[in-house]
């Protein structure tokens, strides 16, 4: 069992008035922003059970936006993260829809970027404002943001795994929990790395210039 | 240094010849990786956020999302300015400021979840104010917080302190515990009488249904965060006076889990039962959410 750090329980430190409708749906916010990037659009979110049910009771409309732009649960500007994001230019709506099999707190964030690319998440909020990711542009895969976490996109090729190891290896950063997922073999991939130690920019850069690798970015959202 | 049941935290307190909120830190150091010093830090920041959500409420005029709640922390505050609190002037105290925080979550400001955001009222509200009357620094209540996180670490642990998993004594229940805990050490108890007025918080409140109208952490949250206040400051001073729990602490949280349990899920923050399913409850409901939004 896992050890409850005196923060977990005198915390966290929040924008009220749910750890699950309303920071656990920053988080997911902030984890689909991650991965978008830079250049974000349009989004749009579709909300589940509970989560569409009560969205504006709990505000959990204003948090996803708010981690749409980047905002921690703490941030007090979720509060105005509608007004913000129509300042910046990013549009957002929100539909109500069955999401299938999936924990009542769930939401699928579509987002449109500029450069006409879409990204898709689909992640859940499970309570005390833990999230857990379970799909990234339609793969099913698994992480809770939790530790630092790497995501890597790549081409299904032998040897891409050692080569990203390896740089990890040559900065000292130890791998917590590493898993792979793919479409198929030979296709698109993804690799799911959660590591005990901080990730600096430039080996973010590195394991981008690796032969196949589509992309790399961190996801840490604690 | 670490421990798991209250037995085991009296033993390294009485080992070590050291207050909870000592022991706590000392198994902070150890399993976070961290310094004294960053930890204290941490939680001072914490404290500061307390603060702030325990004033904005008494000072501001607030308004929950939903509109069903706001300004009765102000309420309670204006009476204590003009009449005597039947209640007495430091409970009148705590009681608001538990309630102001109360509100500022409902209107998503910023608070501390302590344990959770639907009880995060009671710690701050009693905390803060028997620090005020007792004229006790900030490092004691730094200590207090910490002494309180580890009765929330040991209910985490061997029960709950989710509504749905334990209906409101989970979560409530639990606050008021840490809370007396804390209060019990501030004031130079010791650390089974800390424990002794954690169990009585628990036991008074033992079966507490959560039921929340329309779902929100608003109604009856805020009133139970105020009793919650109180709960701890009785409990606080019946340890004080030397009264003790004739049911141990780990038993009274192996009971609070278990008749958690035992409820029915609709009094287990599904707002199908209780308050949330009365006529009015229901009205409310449709008049935030629209019609047919109590289909499930």
């Amino acid at each position: 069992m896992k050890d409850y750090s005196m923060f977990d329980v005198v915390g966290p430190n929040m924008i009220g008035p749910s750890s699950s409708h309303t920071a656990g749906a920053c988080r997911l916010g902030k984890v689909a922003c991650k991965i978008a990037g830079e250049g974000i659009q349009e989004v749009t979110f579709l909300l589940h059970g509970s989560f569409a049910k009560t969205y504006r009771g709990h505000g959990t409309d204003k948090a996803l936006v708010g981690g749409i732009l980047g905002f921690d649960p703490d941030d007090e500007r979720i509060r105005n993260s509608f007004e913000i994001a129509e300042k910046e230019g990013i549009h957002f709506k929100f539909i109500e829809e069955n999401l299938g099999e999936v924990h009542a707190n769930t939401a699928k964030i579509m987002v449109k970027k500029h450069d006409g690319s879409q990204v898709e998440v689909l992640g859940s909020s499970i309570g005390g404002g833990n999230v857990v990711i379970k799909e990234i542009n339609g793969l099913e895969l698994e992480f809770t943001g939790e530790y630092v976490t790497l995501i890597i996109s790549h081409i299904d090729k032998p040897g891409i795994i050692a080569k990203v190891s390896t740089i990890l290896a040559e900065h000292n950063i130890n791998i917590a929990f590493m898993r792979v997922y793919r479409h198929g073999k030979g296709e698109k991939a993804f690799m799911i790395i959660e590591t005990d130690d901080d990730i600096i920019s430039n080996v973010i850069d590195d394991l981008k210039h690796v032969t196949d690798v589509a992309n790399a970015y961190l996801v840490s959202i604690k | 240094m670490n421990f798991t049941k209250g037995e085991e935290l009296l033993e390294l307190c009485k080992s070590h010849n050291k207050k909870i909120s000592e022991i706590m830190i000392e198994r902070e150091k150890k399993i976070t990786n961290s310094n004294e010093l960053d930890i204290i830090n941490r939680m001072k920041a914490s404290l500061g956020i307390m603060k702030s959500s325990t004033e904005k409420g008494l000072t501001e005029d607030i308004k929950s999302v939903s509109g069903l709640i706001g300004g009765d922390a102000k309420k309670v505050k204006l009476r204590s300015e003009k009449e005597n609190p039947v209640c007495g002037l430091l409970m009148s105290k705590a009681i608001s400021r538990a309630m102001s925080v109360l509100e500022v979550n409902a209107a998503m400001g910023k608070i501390v979840a302590a344990p959770t955001a639907g009880s995060s009222g009671i710690l701050p509200g009693t905390l803060i104010t028997v620090a005020e009357e007792f004229d006790l620094t900030e490092e004691n209540l730094i200590e207090g917080l910490m002494s309180a996180s580890a009765v929330g670490m040991l209910i985490s642990r061997n029960a709950t302190v989710a509504g749905a998993e334990g209906g409101c004594q989970a979560e409530t229940g639990a606050a008021s515990a840490m809370a007396a805990a804390a209060i019990v050490e501030m004031m130079g108890g010791t650390p089974q009488m800390s424990l002794d007025a954690a169990s009585m918080c628990m036991k008074n409140v033992l079966g507490l249904v959560c039921d929340p109208i329309a779902g929100l952490v608003e109604a009856p949250c805020e009133g139970r965060n105020a009793i919650g206040a109180a709960n701890a400051l009785i409990s606080a001073e019946m340890a004080l006076s030397g009264v003790k729990s004739i049911i141990p602490f780990d038993e009274v949280v192996d009971t609070m889990y278990t008749v958690g349990r035992c409820l029915p899920v609709e009094l287990r923050e599904t707002a199908l039962g209780g308050l949330a399913a009365t006529p009015t409850g229901r009205r409310l409901h449709e008049q935030i959410f629209g019609e047919n939004s109590r289909k499930k």
